[in-house]
């Protein structure tokens, strides 16, 4: 009789290492691995000179055109204009100002993203409610001894930033005003509510824009100018806002009724019920909506281009035109899908990445 | 805290009345939902009702100074400039009103093959993404991921001033199927129908009629014997079949009018602007990353245990994808893919960018530059655009509650 345990055996060898993997994901079938071979030669054929071009046949430093010898892409043209596309027109010897609001912006936002950080409701608050203001004395100037900078001076990555950063956090208390408009009893809040939130969102961004700033002036009297940022602001927040109050109309109806009942049962009256129970709970639920209207709003910033503000893309149009570089317009559209695409894939995934962790209980629907 | 207020003092959001206390205590007047919320709602109207009142008076105080007199008026006068592209008649003579209709059949014209073309590629990528293939599926995900997040207006860019304005001239057009293209856009063959060819389009009509009396009748006689029908390929069948056999009896009454180089552009058939080309394929590229997302989460929103269920009734792969995943799949598809059919509508007025004749480019751009008319245009454009978008989704609502109805 044997009493000890048999070794154990290493699992079949047609069913582990590269060539199993191979044969259950890429040639399970005679279908499946025709597919991969006509697609692998595509992607191989393709993928090839997209490399060639972008990177190893490519120039990077220079001056001019002139050193575009490779026939690679032309990446001089955009290491060239690189302080173009971050800072605009901003005065070179104040970019410092720029920079250091980005810190203070992407600090805070990792501050919030980490888990286990402390403090994390006051970096909210100081990013929702402090932080615009210290922004704005930062980038307008005009006081504390900085030199006051012209908003049409103001380009690039940054105004991008500005653009999608000020139409989100001045969009949310509207939102939240509206979504709880929306689900009041009184009609005539409820139906102001609904037509304003559906007009909004029935109407392209472009025609708003456009209103805001062909029509803005007419709407107000004479003496009252607006500055073009300002007016695209506006119609940013306005559009935004009607978003924003679709997604918290989301969270509020996720969170059970048995939380309204049990706020009415202590007595609580509205605002106190909204503030101290529902607000906290549906907020956290409402992040990854809220980031995907950020995303949605990030991209739509680039149509600020048609009504003349120079954003990221406009900056990189712009570039286009000029008649020293000519022909180049590939790399510089490369160049802002990038930067765009950097944001935008890392805010979606961070959006999964809350989701995913979010779906934990919580859900009144079985 | 609320011992001191009465129960029924703070409850604007209603909720069921309690027996009243004793009237001893009355509550204030503020306290009380009822009242409370009439004040709330007056004031309310009251502010717009300040607000509405100011913008107007200033608004026609504004225009009054710079001489613009309101009204439609501006929309019998002579237009006076031309438009690139029109699916009607339309001249330099003709109204600001015919650039009005000329603009929303573009937009229209761009939505609706946007629409088609999103709905395929997306639809293709969506199942692609769900592949037993590393690959197919591998690849899915990464064109999902790279166009959705990319601005729709540097796409467009993109397809525009990158690729097409840098095709050739027309006299090295690259030609192909007897189509040419070059930086002047795709010059297509153009079908010219003959006397006669109207039969053609009757035999259409009437196979379409046809083919919707035979799906009835082969539904009733499933219902009553239980034979099924094959109706799909029946249809199909008599759809085209009935058209090409009368176009062939009838002696072929069309001819392809094909285009000639004639000096520096072609003369005859038809060309399909770049402006066009660019948006479309951008709109549906970008489009079809975010209906592929849809169409992911709503086949992987149906329970394996329906797939299984159908496989223990014994049904074949396809007729379960058939007749048990899509049906369940298409419940959560239909209302996300609404709102993406609604968002390209609406970003299809980034045509302006590149000047394709679109109603905000025509419309709420030369016409509202020459008249000045900016109140009456940009109303007229968004109203267009607020009922395609309640036009759509009622449709929409209405093709939900349908497919809601085959739930149990």
């Amino acid at each position: 009789m044997k009493y000890d345990l048999q070794p154990t055996l290493p699992a079949p060898s047609n069913t582990i290492g590269v060539v199993a993997w191979m044969r259950k994901h890429l040639f399970n079938g005679p279908i499946s691995s025709v597919a991969t071979i006509v697609l692998g030669y595509f992607l191989i054929s393709w993928l090839i000179p997209i490399i060639q071009w972008t990177i190893l046949d490519a120039d990077l430093f220079g001056e001019s055109r002139d050193a575009c010898t490779s026939g690679g892409a032309c990446w001089v043209f955009i290491n060239v204009r690189l302080n173009q596309f971050l800072y605009g027109f901003y005065p070179a010897e104040e970019y410092w100002r720029l920079n250091l609001a980005f810190v203070l912006l992407i600090g805070s936002i990792i501050w919030l993203v980490l888990p286990r950080t402390p403090f994390k409701g006051w970096m909210a608050l100081f990013l929702l409610v402090v932080f615009p203001v210290i922004a704005y004395f930062l980038l307008y100037g005009n006081s504390f001894g900085l030199m006051q900078v012209e908003t049409h001076l103001w380009g690039g990555l940054s105004l991008t930033l500005v653009l999608a950063v000020v139409g989100i956090v001045a969009s949310l208390p509207l939102g939240i005003l509206l979504a709880l408009g929306r689900q009041s009893e009184m009609p005539i809040v409820r139906s102001v509510c609904i037509i304003f939130i559906e007009i909004w969102r029935g109407v392209p961004l472009i025609t708003v824009l456009f209103m805001a700033s062909v029509m803005l002036p007419l709407f107000f009297p004479e003496d009252m100018s607006f500055d073009k940022l300002l007016r695209a602001l506006i119609g940013i927040t306005l559009f935004q806002s009607a978003y924003m109050a679709e997604v918290i109309r989301g969270g509020l109806q996720a969170i059970p009724k048995g939380q309204y009942e049990a706020a009415d049962a202590l007595g609580l009256g509205y605002w106190q019920k909204m503030i101290l129970i529902i607000m906290p709970q549906a907020l956290k639920l409402m992040i990854p909506g809220i980031v995907n209207t950020f995303i949605a709003l990030f991209k739509d910033t680039s149509l600020v281009l048609i009504i003349g503000l120079f954003d990221l893309l406009a900056i990189g149009q712009a570039a286009n035109q000029d008649p020293k570089w000519i022909g180049y317009s590939t790399e510089s559209y490369i160049f802002v899908a990038l930067m765009f695409w950097v944001f935008c894939f890392s805010m979606s995934r961070y959006s999964m990445h809350l989701e995913h962790k979010l779906h934990t209980g919580h859900s009144n629907r079985a | 805290m609320s011992s001191d207020m009465s129960n029924s003092g703070h409850k604007p959001d209603g909720g069921s009345a309690q027996p009243k206390a004793p009237p001893a205590n009355q509550p204030k007047f503020w306290n009380d939902p009822k009242k409370r919320s009439l004040l709330f709602q007056t004031l309310l109207l009251a502010v717009l009702g300040y607000f509405f009142y100011s913008v107007v008076d200033n608004t026609l105080t504004n225009l009054e100074q710079r001489g613009i007199t309101t009204g439609f008026d501006f929309l019998t006068q002579e237009a006076g400039f031309g438009i690139a592209m029109s699916l009607i008649e339309y001249t330099e003579a003709s109204s600001y009103g015919a650039t009005f209709f000329v603009g929303l059949l573009n937009t229209v014209l761009i939505a609706a093959m946007g629409i088609i073309a999103a709905t395929i590629l997306g639809f293709l990528i969506g199942i692609a993404r769900l592949s037993d293939n590393w690959l197919i599926s591998k690849i899915s995900a990464v064109y999902i991921e790279i166009f959705r997040n990319i601005p729709l207006l540097l796409q467009i860019f993109f397809w525009y001033f990158a690729v097409l304005r840098t095709l050739p001239h027309p006299r090295q057009s690259i030609e192909f199927f007897s189509s040419f293209l070059n930086n002047r856009g795709l010059i297509v063959p153009a079908p010219v129908a003959e006397d006669g060819f109207g039969i053609v389009i009757f035999g259409f009509f009437a196979a379409l009629v046809g083919s919707w009396f035979m799906s009835r009748w082969a539904k009733k006689r499933q219902e009553d014997t239980g034979q099924q029908f094959p109706i799909f390929w029946a249809s199909v069948g008599l759809i085209l079949g009935v058209p090409l056999l009368l176009f062939l009896v009838s002696g072929m009454p069309m001819v392809l009018e094909h285009p000639e180089l004639k000096g520096f552009n072609f003369r005859g058939g038809i060309t399909v602007i770049p402006e066009l080309i660019a948006l479309w394929l951008a709109l549906s590229i970008y489009t079809a990353a975010f209906i592929a997302e849809t169409v992911r989460a709503g086949i992987l929103a149906v329970s394996h245990g329906q797939t299984e269920a159908a496989s223990a009734l014994g049904l074949p792969k396809a007729k379960t994808l058939r007749f048990i995943v899509i049906p369940q799949a298409l419940r959560v598809i239909i209302p996300p893919l609404t709102s993406q059919y609604l968002n390209l509508t609406k970003n299809s007025s980034l045509a302006t960018a590149i000047g394709y004749p679109d109603l905000v480019n025509v419309f709420a751009g030369t016409t509202l530059n020459q008249t000045g008319q900016a109140i009456e245009v940009i109303a007229m454009t968004m109203a267009v655009y607020l009922t395609l978008s309640l036009v759509t989704s009622m449709f929409m609502n209405w093709y939900n509650a349908r497919i809601q109805l085959t739930e149990r």
